[in-house]
């Protein structure tokens, strides 16, 4: 995979080269995806914040935007079952990348990013809201869209078209 | 399928009024007033819970989801295809932007380039209802201050981009236009002079608005310094489109990350950096001016550049009549197309653009099938509407409801 970075500089200056992040975070980065133009590093929970926080701050990535998070569900037997798409652009740099954590519905738990970017907060909880995932040390984490004595989240792939 | 059992954590169950309330109502000073879901000036069914001291706004925790109708599940088990007849209600005020922001992203994950005719459509139509949008926000914002006749200036001349709408379209509002591949068909021959006798008579309802409403001294004074937030919290909120131009960041996608042609029209974009309610409306009402430029520019493109509006890929366009009369493979591949639609490659896509109330984007992933596994929008009123309690909090109860018009939420386009 470590090849297709270098690649993408080529033909396209929107997306990032994440060499500088691969070498320092060997342990949290598992993959690096290319595809269609978009850059996409696959990472593990632990040290997640501290990925995030890097991509921030770093100077030459200045990733201080945080666009979306967006999570799936991959199937009722899927594992692991959730992916977390986080969407990253750097307004400096006019760039873009998406970091993805992968969940085991027995363990969806994963920190929170209210300490890196505070747009986080609506975002976790709608993710919170719609599959079910802990986001630990959120500030509020309540529902948002559904009521709050609501069972069940409807985005997973489990739960019925017409509700229970 | 059988419902499972599932384990909502107990802190859901905590109302938040609950968490405020102080032990002893005597030396309690503090109020908790509920504003909305009907209140006149929230635009839809937003409701606020507000803890106040006298008159000063100490905390507002918004509650949304009042108009949630699933619409991400819904488009799950819709056909590719299919999926447009439902972006187009999110943001019913900005309906032609949603369908395009869509199309892109179904096409970047094809691989497939539109005609240069269709994009000039799309530019044309999609400037046409920021427009019709930003009359909207302009009319209903200066209600609510106060100012009741620019409502009737601003909805007398929306009618009339309505009106092109339906000439266009055969719809004035949920239009589902655009479709993945291009425009679903050309623009009749009476378009183009209707257009362009709105696009003449535009600009002085435009200098008819100003003198009514910026130069107001009640209105200034109602809007200057109110609802301020930083260029640095602004990027930290995420807030996007005219809400963070007003806060002194030159970001618009149409220049950044250009799609459909916009880097071959001749715009500028506004930017102030007040950070308060007065720089958000002089930017929504320059923007008017950016994109009457546009649209007068892509009509002059729409007389010259002939052409399809829809691709030529075969699983976008339906075979000819006469061809299907004479070859059965093209017979069943017309079958096919109808019953059970197009497939779309496997892989992830991100598509970003500008509305007219920020960065909409979409999140797609495709197994390959002929629906969509999972389409995720980041909605621009969602993300902004979360950094209204940092706006309003330390302001009076009045200034709410102007911070809430200046950061132009539509309540569809919140709850989805």
């Amino acid at each position: 995979m470590s090849e297709s970075i270098e690649q993408t500089q080529t033909h396209s200056s929107r997306y990032v080269d994440a060499s500088l992040v691969r070498t320092k975070f060997a342990d949290t980065i598992e993959e690096i995806i290319e595809a269609i133009g978009e850059i996409t590093l696959v990472v593990k929970r632990e040290g997640l914040v501290e990925l995030m926080t890097f991509l921030r701050d770093e100077p030459s990535l200045k990733f201080n935007y945080l666009s979306d998070i967006g999570g799936v569900d991959l199937g009722e037997f899927a594992e692991p079952r959730f992916a977390v798409a986080y969407q990253l652009y750097s307004l400096e740099h006019n760039h873009r990348l998406r970091v993805k954590v992968f969940l085991s519905e027995d363990d969806a738990n994963l920190p929170t990013m209210w300490n890196v970017w505070k747009a986080s907060n609506w975002l976790e909880r709608e993710i919170y809201d719609m599959f079910g995932v802990n986001f630990e040390g959120h500030p509020d984490q309540r529902r948002i869209l559904m009521p709050a004595d609501y069972e069940g989240h409807p985005l997973r792939k489990d739960f019925p078209m017409k509700g229970y | 399928m059988q419902a499972r059992e599932l384990v909502v954590p107990a802190t859901s169950t905590i109302s938040p009024l609950s968490m405020l309330r102080k032990s002893d109502p005597l030396t309690d000073t503090r109020m908790t007033v509920s504003m909305g879901p009907q209140h006149p000036s929230t635009h839809g069914v937003l409701r606020l819970e507000l803890v106040l001291d006298g008159e000063t706004v100490v905390k507002a925790i918004p509650d949304i989801g009042y108009l949630h109708t699933g619409m991400e599940k819904t488009m799950e088990k819709e056909k590719w295809q299919q999926v447009v007849t439902i972006t187009c209600r999110m943001d019913y005020l900005n309906s032609m932007g949603n369908d395009l922001g869509y199309c892109l992203a179904v096409e970047k994950l094809m691989g497939v380039e539109v005609p240069e005719r269709a994009k000039v459509v799309r530019v044309l139509l999609t400037e046409l209802n920021r427009i019709a949008s930003h009359l909207v926000w302009f009319g209903t914002h200066a209600m609510d201050i106060g100012a009741m006749t620019a409502f009737f200036y601003a909805f007398t001349h929306r009618e009339k981009i309505l009106d092109l709408f339906e000439c266009a379209t055969g719809a004035r509002f949920h239009q589902s236009y655009f479709v993945i591949g291009g425009a679903r068909w050309d623009v009749p021959d009476n378009f183009i002079p209707l257009c362009q006798e709105f696009l003449d008579g535009f600009p002085s309802l435009l200098a008819e608005a100003k003198k009514l409403v910026t130069g107001n001294k009640i209105f200034q004074t109602r809007t200057k310094g109110v609802g301020y937030i930083s260029k640095e919290d602004a990027l930290d909120w995420a807030l996007s489109g005219p809400t963070i131009r007003g806060s002194g960041v030159n970001w618009d996608i149409r220049k950044t990350e250009p799609y459909s042609g916009y880097e071959t029209y001749d715009f500028d974009v506004p930017v102030y950096d007040g950070g308060d309610v007065w720089s958000r409306y002089l930017v929504r009402m320059d923007e008017f001016h950016e994109s009457w430029k546009i649209c007068c520019q892509a009509l002059e493109r729409l007389r010259t550049i002939g052409g399809s509006v829809k691709s030529d890929h075969p699983k976008l366009k339906l075979p000819e009549r006469d061809l299907m009369k004479q070859h059965i493979d093209v017979m069943i591949h017309h079958f096919l197309l109808a019953s059970e639609g197009f497939t779309v490659p496997v892989g992830e896509v991100y598509q970003s653009i500008e509305s007219a109330r920020g960065e909409i984007a979409y999140y797609i992933v495709s197994d390959g099938s002929e629906r969509p596994y999972r389409v995720r929008v980041r909605t621009p009123s969602y993300v902004n509407l979360a950094a209204l309690p940092a706006m309003v909090e330390g302001s009076l109860i009045a200034d709410v409801v102007a911070v809430i018009g200046s950061i132009d939420i539509v309540l569809g386009d919140v709850d989805r």
